[in-house]
């Protein structure tokens, strides 16, 4: 076939594998544990002031965006991203890092262009397909 | 018990999307989306309903969960009809966790500078 699929086949010998079992093991401990703790939160939650199970699930939910973005201004929330891959990215977590962290990179280009411009430039996209999505749907609902 | 099913629930998610970057080279932002978007498409299917209801926080903390919390603004309550209605229900709950991410994520900006 044409050059570009001869050079992909080619060079596919030399490209080291992703260590699929490995990748998908961190991220299912890693995932689960933040899951769990975020459970714990939403039973802690529903036995106090929460008047709803969706309320103590976003009271935990918030709860552990706020996790995020602390420890995303410590620079730790990368090392367990890192570590555990979509166990760490593929949660509200990780889009609550995601927003912080270009946030905080991008502040030296000032409070406008610059934080208020590249906020959701990593995380949104899930956010902008999600409300796509629940609108159109809705319109249409029941 | 609940404990365990959040575990799982929460870590094949993961485990899923994890795969789909690895062996499907999505990218990382597309499948965000796809969780976020599936979330919303369960969420008014009903589906996702049960799932929180077996799993909690397991199908919640996930990114479909966001997805779900976009339907579930739509669901709850008369059906809104209308392009305004429609369109403040979609934030009814979403707007809780949407408001405080950007807020909290300047406030981290306000204090921090960036490292390395």
């Amino acid at each position: 076939m044409g050059l570009r699929t001869d050079y992909l086949r080619e060079v596919k010998a030399f490209q080291p594998s992703p260590p699929y079992a490995a990748n998908a093991g961190k991220a299912f401990l890693v995932g689960g544990a933040l899951c769990a703790l975020a459970q714990w939160l939403a039973n802690w939650y529903g036995g106090t002031f929460a008047t709803s199970a969706l309320e103590a699930h976003l009271w935990a939910s918030i709860v552990m965006a706020g996790l995020a973005i602390g420890l995303t201004a410590v620079g730790k929330y990368d090392d367990i991203s890192q570590f555990a891959g979509a166990g760490a990215t593929m949660l509200l977590t990780g889009l609550a890092n995601a927003l912080a962290s270009a946030a905080i990179e991008h502040r030296s280009e000032g409070w406008m262009a610059g934080v208020g411009g590249q906020m959701l430039k990593a995380g949104g996209a899930a956010i902008i397909y999600g409300v796509i999505a629940a609108y159109v749907l809705g319109l249409f609902w029941p | 018990m609940e404990y365990v099913r959040a575990f799982l629930a929460g870590g094949l998610v993961c485990v899923i999307a994890q795969l789909l970057i690895d062996r499907g080279r999505w990218t990382p932002a597309g499948v965000a989306s796809l969780l976020v978007v599936l979330g919303v498409i369960l969420g008014f299917g009903g589906v996702y309903d049960r799932w929180v209801a077996s799993v909690g926080a397991g199908a919640m903390l996930p990114l479909s969960g966001l997805g779900y919390v976009f339907a579930k603004g739509v669901m709850v309550g008369p059906p809104p009809s209308g392009l305004v209605a429609t369109g403040g229900a979609v934030f009814r709950f979403a707007g809780a966790l949407l408001a405080f991410m950007v807020a909290g994520s300047f406030a981290a900006a306000l204090i921090c500078k960036p490292k390395g």
